[in-house]
């Protein structure tokens, strides 16, 4: 994956308030990658690009060698559904869907054959076997993560985005997530990015980036 | 204060932050529809009792079989209205060639003091400005005809000598009595006393005419109702000819239907926008209790809020609701009547107190809710959701609306219909929703992916769902009911007047006339015309209690006991009568005694199935049993009766009969054939009466079409306001699935599945609400056949399906031309 001249522009207030900067970032398959930086960065927005969900000013991405600002709105969604994983702060499960039904809904979206069965494995693979047919309001937070993140890996994505995935928890249950993210990693041979304000957790991912002024800046 | 000064300060800020555009936006064309309906509604009430009034040729006339004392033409004097005098007595004509007996009217200037007198020239039919000139006279075709003269000839009329000025082709009162009236003649009052027919004794009718505002009408009516002695009565408006007052009030009942719809519409739009909210709020009331306010500050600083907001709104409302009264008085002023009168500011204080009640009792209870919210749900929302809201907090709300209800109606019967009609649909849409719910929900396993999606949704958002189907239903309903139901009670009132029904009436014909009327008749293709036989006759008891005027209230019933009227007999029932109590004698029992009454009349005189009437006739008197109540439809213009006796009570007094029949127009020739034929025989013409009626029932009609346009602005806003408040969530989840792939494809359709079956459901619940009220409607309030009409389940799942999918669609389309990320950003 690469982002080249990655630049992000929001009006603010009379002026424009300049978020990225002709960033320029390359990550090789099968990478972890901790993205750091203060509050108001513009962590978020970058993570956002990379996974196609927003338009940039100016600048590429590419993925896999597919230009992702060259598509349309709907290129883009087929795109993610094949190579793309992402995981909110917030979890954003569709409260109106069950755990098991919120991890199939990827696979049935790209039309998988075997959507139940293929997220029966994930969901026990992250410890919720017990709790398939649970609604998301009826799950705690730790569990609405493991299923945000039993969902995006249910696709076997190449590239999994994480904005704060522990943001929301608290640190022992944190903890735990991140295990797993780093296990799914390692077994699917998946590329990790990373937002993250935890040292901790940062120093496990194989590269270290730190987002200032609109700059990436490779960090130890 | 502090509170007034901070939610003043709040509401601006939301106001910019746009929190409060749609339920302020709710609210304002609410209001607006109300007032406008109600300014409207009040200004073509006026015109059309206008209208009516010429049919009086005043607003008010105070008859009497005597001259009336002179303090009652002081009093209207000084009060500021100009009485105009006229009489009408019979009297004998008599020109070079003939003599015929006419009614005569002596008019003073002024007269009419409503309507238009018109006259024939040989320019053609022209406004008569003024009355005739002293010494000149006008008459009728048919007094022309019968004395064989023609305009500039001379006439006698008691001792004096007249020249006829003009042929009075319409007079607007000639509709008064219509089976006593001879041919008219119209002079100048100033000419009575040279004619010297006024002598003690004479059968002479005295009308002192009355016009001024209503409330001028009302108060002078008030004052000398109590002054009133023998032989004086006050006809108003409404005691005119009884087809003008059914359809007047018939009029009215369809624009307060339409009035009370856009009301009960706008309330649901406000229960919508004051949900959204309140789940809208519910973060910064946490906050707020959070950092240490009461719960009564936090309810006080959205009820001021409220307060401010809903009294804005109103005004703002109220002068749409004005401005876009004249817009339509503009476009449909020239259609209703020549000037519209001005509009009172009734309803001005009603669509304030319409916008303050209705946004009070229906977002109170969501306020109170707001702050209950614990503190704590800043932090864990899964645990600090407010309890359920109650939903006895809306009775304030719906006794305010069934206020508001009542006082539009101006009537218990409509509004408690409408009302029960509201709860009927609100309680079965909640039950059949829920019941549908419960019978889709393990589909969910069976179908796609979007099926399975908009079926999840639906079931998730149970009590949204539910709450969109009421919403859906209840506009659904009321457009229904506007449109086809409407169109199906307008039709079925319009042919109670059928094209051809009878404008011609014959009386005075002899027995010994009736067998070749009949067959002249019938020479001349009118072979279908029925003849009734009439003996004049005056009720002396019922079960042998003598009746006296003194007994009743109403001026109608108290002159039907002073008075004789026309009995008539009968073997077989008229097609067009119905037995509500009772059995019609039919041929077997034609010899027995027996009495059948009009269910009107023996309400009013108190006559029960059973009772035993006593009638003179010619002097003898006899009784007989009410065998039969019956039910007539007095708005046909056929001939009818109130009292009906088997033939053998009745066949031996002396009796004229009656007929009617249809006259194409331009048929004219028949008429003097059966005149020579038959002299004695007197002609009724009602055509132009009739038209008066229809052209009446004509512009009822657009009139109610029009004021169907605001309750339809208020149906969109219910329907808007129902698909805003499950808008952003929609939008959230559509950016979620656009994360994880979703094509636009997948998208549109699994919203359109949710839309599809909410729409579905709402057009069950509207059909099925439409059907009863209009069944209701029909029967209860407008007492018109009902007739079910298949395409009103066409049209209710049409529209719900169509209207539910276009405007969700239309609502949700963003988001597929969007970056997911700026649509979380946007709303989150
Ligand atoms: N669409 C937008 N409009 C205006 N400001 C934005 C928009 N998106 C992001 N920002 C601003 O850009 C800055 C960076 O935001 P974000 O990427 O969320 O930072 P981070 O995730 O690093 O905390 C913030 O100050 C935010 O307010
Ligand atoms: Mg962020």
């Amino acid at each position: 994956m690469q982002a080249s001249r990655l630049s992000r522009q929001v009006p603010a207030g009379d002026g424009v308030l300049t978020i990225l900067h002709g960033l320029e970032l390359e990550i090789a398959s099968g990478d972890s990658v901790a993205i750091l930086g203060a509050s108001g960065s513009g962590k978020s927005t970058l993570l956002g690009l990379l996974a196609g969900l927003d338009l940039p000013t100016s600048g590429e991405v590419h993925i896999n060698g597919v230009n992702l600002f060259a598509l349309d709105e709907d290129g883009r969604a087929a795109l993610r559904g094949r190579l793309i994983g992402f995981v909110f702060q917030s979890f954003q499960l569709l409260p109106a869907l069950t755990a098991l039904e919120n991890v199939m809904l990827p696979l049935e979206l790209a039309g998988a054959a075997s959507a139940r069965e293929m997220a029966l494995t994930v969901l026990h693979r992250v410890g919720l076997g017990e709790r398939l047919h649970h609604y998301p309001k009826h799950l705690s937070g730790g569990e609405q993560q493991r299923v945000a993140i039993a969902r995006a890996f249910a696709t076997q994505p190449k590239l999994l985005l994480a904005d704060e995935p522990t943001g929301n928890l608290d640190s022992a249950t944190g903890a735990r997530i991140i295990d797993l993210l780093f296990e799914l990693n390692r077994e699917q041979g998946t590329t990790l990015v990373l937002v993250t304000h935890d040292a901790e957790l940062a120093a496990r991912c194989g590269r270290r980036l730190r987002l200032v002024d609109g700059h990436l800046v490779e960090s130890s | 204060m502090n509170l007034l000064r901070l939610s003043w300060r709040m509401l601006l800020r939301e106001w910019r932050a746009g929190e409060l555009h749609a339920l302020t936006f709710a609210l304002l064309i609410a209001v607006g529809g109300v007032t406008a309906v109600g300014f409207f509604t009040d200004r073509v009430n006026q015109a059309l009792t206008t209208e009516a009034s010429q049919l009086l040729a005043a607003d008010l006339v105070l008859a009497a079989d005597h001259e009336v004392s002179g303090v009652f033409l002081s009093e209207a004097r000084r009060r500021g209205m100009t009485p105009v005098r006229i009489l009408t007595f019979p009297s004998m004509v008599l020109s070079a060639t003939g003599s015929q007996l006419a009614e005569i009217k002596a008019v003073a200037p002024g007269y009419p003091l409503r309507g238009e007198l018109r006259i024939q020239s040989p320019q053609g039919e022209r406004n008569a400005e003024g009355i005739p000139e002293p010494g000149t006279v006008w008459l009728d075709q048919r007094l022309l005809a019968q004395l064989q003269i023609a305009p500039g000839d001379s006439l006698e009329l008691g001792a004096a000598r007249f020249r006829v000025g003009a042929v009075l082709s319409f007079e607007p009162d000639r509709g008064g009595d219509m089976f006593s009236i001879a041919p008219r003649l119209m002079m100048n009052a100033q000419d009575l006393p040279a004619t010297a027919l006024i002598q003690p004794g004479s059968r002479v009718s005295y009308r002192t005419l009355l016009a001024g505002t209503p409330r001028e009408i009302a108060a002078f009516r008030a004052w000398a109702a109590p002054r009133l002695s023998r032989g004086e009565k006050l006809e108003g408006v409404s005691d005119g000819r009884p087809e003008i007052r059914s359809a007047l009030e018939r009029g009215g009942k369809f624009l307060n239907l339409a009035a009370l719809t856009s009301l009960i519409l706008a309330a649901v739009a406000i229960v919508l926008s004051a949900r959204r909210f309140l789940e809208r709020h519910l973060d910064g009331c946490a906050v707020m209790r959070c950092t240490g306010a009461s719960q009564s500050q936090v309810f006080r600083l959205y009820l001021y809020q409220f307060l401010c907001l809903g009294v804005l709104a109103s005004l703002a409302g109220c002068l749409l609701g004005y401005g876009a009264q004249w817009v339509l008085a503009r476009q449909l002023g020239g259609l209703i009547a020549a000037s519209l009168p001005a509009p009172s500011w009734l309803p001005l204080a009603y669509g304030l107190l319409t916008g303050l009640a209705t946004l009070l009792g229906f977002a109170l209870p969501f306020l109170q809710r707001l702050k209950r919210v614990p503190p704590l749900w800043v932090l864990r929302r899964e645990l600090g959701r407010p309890q359920r809201l109650n939903l006895a907090g809306f009775a304030a709300g719906v006794a305010a609306l069934l206020a508001m209800l009542l006082w539009q109606a101006g009537e218990i019967r409509l509004g408690l219909y409408v009302l029960a009609g509201l709860a009927a649909v609100v309680v079965g849409a909640l039950l059949l929703t829920h019941a549908l719910i419960w019978l889709l929900a393990p589909l969910r396993r069976g179908v796609g992916v979007t099926w399975r999606y908009g079926l999840a949704s639906l079931v998730r958002r149970r009590h949204a769902s539910a709450s969109q189907v009421v919403a859906l239903g209840l506009g659904l309903t009321a457009l229904l009911l506007l449109t086809l139901v409407r169109g199906d009670l307008l039709h079925s009132w319009q042919s109670t007047l059928p094209l051809h029904a009878p404008n011609r009436f014959v009386i005075n014909i002899q027995p010994d006339q009736v067998q070749p009327l009949q067959s002249f008749l019938a020479s001349r293709g009118m072979a279908s015309a029925a003849l009734f036989p009439m003996v004049r006759g005056r009720l002396l008891a019922i079960n042998g209690r003598a009746v006296s005027a003194a007994d009743y209230e109403e001026d109608r019933t108290r002159r039907l006991v002073e008075r004789e009227f026309n009995l008539s007999w009968a073997e077989q029932l008229q097609g067009d009568n119905q037995i509500v109590a009772g059995r019609w004698w039919g041929k077997n029992h034609a010899a027995t005694a027996q009495w059948s009454v009009e269910e009107g009349i023996a309400r009013n005189l108190g006559i029960r199935l059973g009772d035993k009437l006593t009638y003179q006739v010619a002097g003898q008197s006899f009784s007989a049993t009410v065998t039969s109540l019956r039910k007539v439809d007095w708005d046909s213009f056929h001939v009818n009766f109130f009292v009906i006796a088997t033939p053998a009570l009745l066949q031996g007094y002396p009796a004229s009969y009656i007929t009617a029949f249809y006259l194409p127009a331009g048929d004219e020739a028949l008429l003097d054939g059966m005149v020579k034929a038959f002299p004695n025989l007197t002609v009724i013409d009602v055509a132009a009466l009739m038209n008066q009626v229809r052209a009446m029932m004509e512009r009822i009609v657009s009139t109610v079409e029009f004021v169907f346009l605001f309750t339809l602005a208020a149906g969109l806003m219910a329907l808007y306001a129902a698909i805003a408040a499950t808008r952003e969530e929609r939008m959230v989840e559509a950016a979620v699935m656009r994360t994880l792939g979703a094509s636009g494809r997948q998208l549109l359709l699994s919203q359109l599945a949710e839309f599809i079956l909410i729409g579905l459901l709402a057009g069950i619940v509207s059909a099925l609400a439409a059907t009863g009220l209009g069944y209701a409607l029909a029967t209860r309030v407008f007492h018109l056949p009902y007739q079910l009409n298949p395409w009103l389940w066409v049209a209710a799942l049409a529209a719900g399906v169509l209207g539910v999918t276009l405007a969700g669609w239309l609502g949700t389309r963003g988001v597929l031309h969007q970056p997911p990320l700026q649509t979380l950003g946007q709303l989150g």
